[in-house]
């Protein structure tokens, strides 16, 4: 029997981009909002259902941390074109090196993985490292913020966006680790169909326990979250457009001094 | 609290300006200060690293004195770097290079690495940042042998403070790395990186189509600054994904955003809410971003923007 390629995909439970955050006490935020599929993590989906489709046979797993309700955005991920999904078990997401060790473990228990797709980075804890880590775990090749992907016959040519206007093109045997960016793809949204069958799809749990982590010797622990605040008093420019635009250069000049040219110009 | 290794970023020949606010930052907690430059090292940079509070100037290349392009090797040299001169806190910019190099460097030492930093405290190991797209602020402790922090570029003022530099070259030993680089596309645009730009000005909606950015982009060059983008004229196909601004682009911390014909959703406030100045363009007076920004003008932007283009012309003739 010949294996067939196995996909992984991590995806994060995260406040709405529009959810209004308050907080519970001075680690802890009202999770009593709406909670959505981490937006990069959709891309990742979609990367791995292009795959799939591309190589006519392959096993999309997601894989989530996090309490009961993350499994919503399994199920998102279950609809959008993942096969089956594992939750660890945790009420506490750990930092990124918690999580990689843990997702590391997850997926090993699982399988052997071909492909890992994890989104470029979560829009709650912005932390841009978890699939880097994972790649170290495994000993697999990485690279991030992908902006296109073509499946190769024994790997993958990935084109990653570093500057404004510029794309480098690597290359990654398989197994390898690819963080997706939002102009990868364009995820395309469930179906009813889509939604019903994910219901009825396979998800396989495990607690942080059942993992057996050793300790690890490094962290980032959260001391003290506090609300932004926001300072800003907006004073109307009035007048005709020109004189809007001189009172406009003059603040860039001289008061937040962006542009050269000093007071020695004749104006 | 004795070295800290700062990784120093260049573009096309010259030292970022954006780097200065990482030295700084660094400096403040009085370690010897180690410039380590994985990128192209000219002669050129060491007063202007010397200002800044640099002690050593490490330029690293490879065994055969070249630079390092595979992101996997270059990060490898940095961490051998960072055993030979014993450095245990590294800092660097958290800019698309830093992005991709920064948690190479934290994945192998598996060490913590605090990204995106709007300030850092490294002689108590604590950072914070921003969370939960800049509605929270965080704060975090780091432990553990090495510790990794990624400033947001311009977050931190750059102030100088002269030391001489003795500059030791490192030569790092790399291997074949399953991670193979095909090559760089040619740069597209010409303008400033968005992310460490000091002045951005930004279409949205209002920008009616494509060919409206035309004026924003002659604008921006005239400022030295980049051009940003909502995600409805991302959406629409005005302009390219790589000017986004906001939750699911770019975070920018400009000193100035002019935002033109854009309402400021919470989205993208979430992208740009740390820069210095916000400045909004919008005919509609009822807009959101007219409320949370320093200076706003209600009026029509393909007014505004042409008349301050022509003062910025008159301004650089005079020079």
């Amino acid at each position: 029997m010949v294996d067939i390629m196995r996909i992984y995909v991590c995806v994060k439970h995260v406040p709405d981009t529009a959810a209004t955050i308050t907080l519970l006490d001075p680690t802890h935020i009202d999770e009593n909002i709406t909670f959505i599929i981490n937006p990069y993590d959709e891309n990742a989906i979609e990367a791995a259902a292009n795959v799939k489709r591309s190589c006519g046979e392959a096993e999309i797993i997601a894989v989530t941390l996090g309490k009961e309700a993350a499994e919503n955005t399994l199920r998102s991920a279950l609809a959008m074109g993942a096969d089956r999904g594992i939750r660890v078990v945790t009420d506490e997401i750990p930092d990124s090196i918690g999580t990689a060790r843990a997702l590391h473990a997850a997926i090993s228990k699982d399988g052997r993985p071909d492909l890992i797709f994890a989104g470029k980075e979560a829009i709650d804890s912005e932390g841009m490292q978890t699939m880097y880590r994972l790649a170290v775990a495994f000993g697999m090749p990485v690279v991030s913020n992908a902006v296109e992907l073509t499946l190769k016959p024994d790997g993958v040519r990935v084109a990653c966006e570093m500057e404004a206007g510029r794309r480098d093109i690597f290359e990654m045997p398989l197994p390898c680790v690819v963080g997706t960016g939002k102009a990868l793809n364009r995820p395309q949204y469930p179906t009813l169909p889509a939604i019903m069958q994910a219901r009825k799809k396979t998800i396989k749990r495990c607690t942080l326990q059942d993992l057996e982590l050793p300790p690890a010797d490094a962290s980032m622990e959260l001391l003290k979250l506090k609300p932004a605040v926001e300072a800003r008093q907006g004073r109307k420019l009035t007048g005709q457009p020109s004189e809007i635009a001189a009172r406009l250069l003059e603040i860039l000049r001289n008061e937040a001094k962006v542009i050269e040219g000093g007071q020695d110009s004749h104006g | 609290m004795d070295r800290i290794g700062v990784v120093i970023e260049t573009d096309r020949g010259e030292l970022k300006k954006t780097n200065f606010g990482v030295i700084t930052a660094a400096r403040r907690s009085g370690a010897e200060l180690y410039a380590l430059l994985p990128d192209e090292f000219a002669a050129s940079y060491q007063p202007l690293l010397e200002k800044y509070g640099i002690g050593k100037i490490i330029p690293i290349v490879s065994e055969s004195g070249a630079v390092i392009f595979n992101p996997a090797s270059r990060a490898k040299a940095v961490i051998q770097a960072l055993y030979r001169f014993d450095i245990r806190t590294l800092f660097g910019l958290a800019s698309p290079r830093g992005k991709d190099l920064l948690p190479r460097v934290a994945a192998e030492l598996e060490a913590p690495l605090a990204m995106d930093c709007t300030a850092v405290a490294p002689e108590e190991s604590t950072v914070v940042k921003s969370h939960y797209s800049g509605k929270v602020i965080a704060k975090f402790r780091l432990s553990g042998n090495y510790r990794i922090y990624g400033l947001r570029p311009n977050a931190v003022e750059a102030v100088a403070a002269p030391a001489a530099a003795e500059i030791l070259p490192f030569q790092a030993r790399t291997e074949p790395e399953a991670l193979q680089f095909v090559e760089s596309t040619e740069r597209t645009d010409t303008g400033a990186e968005l992310s460490e730009a000091d002045v951005i000005i930004s279409g949205g909606r209002g920008m009616a189509g494509p060919e409206n950015f035309a004026l924003l982009f002659e604008c921006a060059g005239l400022m030295r600054g980049a051009v940003g983008a909502s995600r409805a004229a991302v959406d629409a196909g005005w302009i390219p994904y790589a000017h986004q601004v906001g939750q699911t682009g770019q975070t920018v911390s400009p000193k100035v955003y002019i935002a033109c014909g854009i309402s400021g959703s919470v989205q993208h406030f979430a992208g740009m809410k740390t820069a210095g100045m916000v400045i909004a363009i919008n005919i509609d007076p009822e807009a959101p971003i007219m409320q949370r920004c320093d200076y706003f003008a209600v009026d029509d932007l393909f007014d505004v923007v042409p008349a301050l283009i022509e003062n910025l012309k008159r301004l650089i003739g005079d020079r």
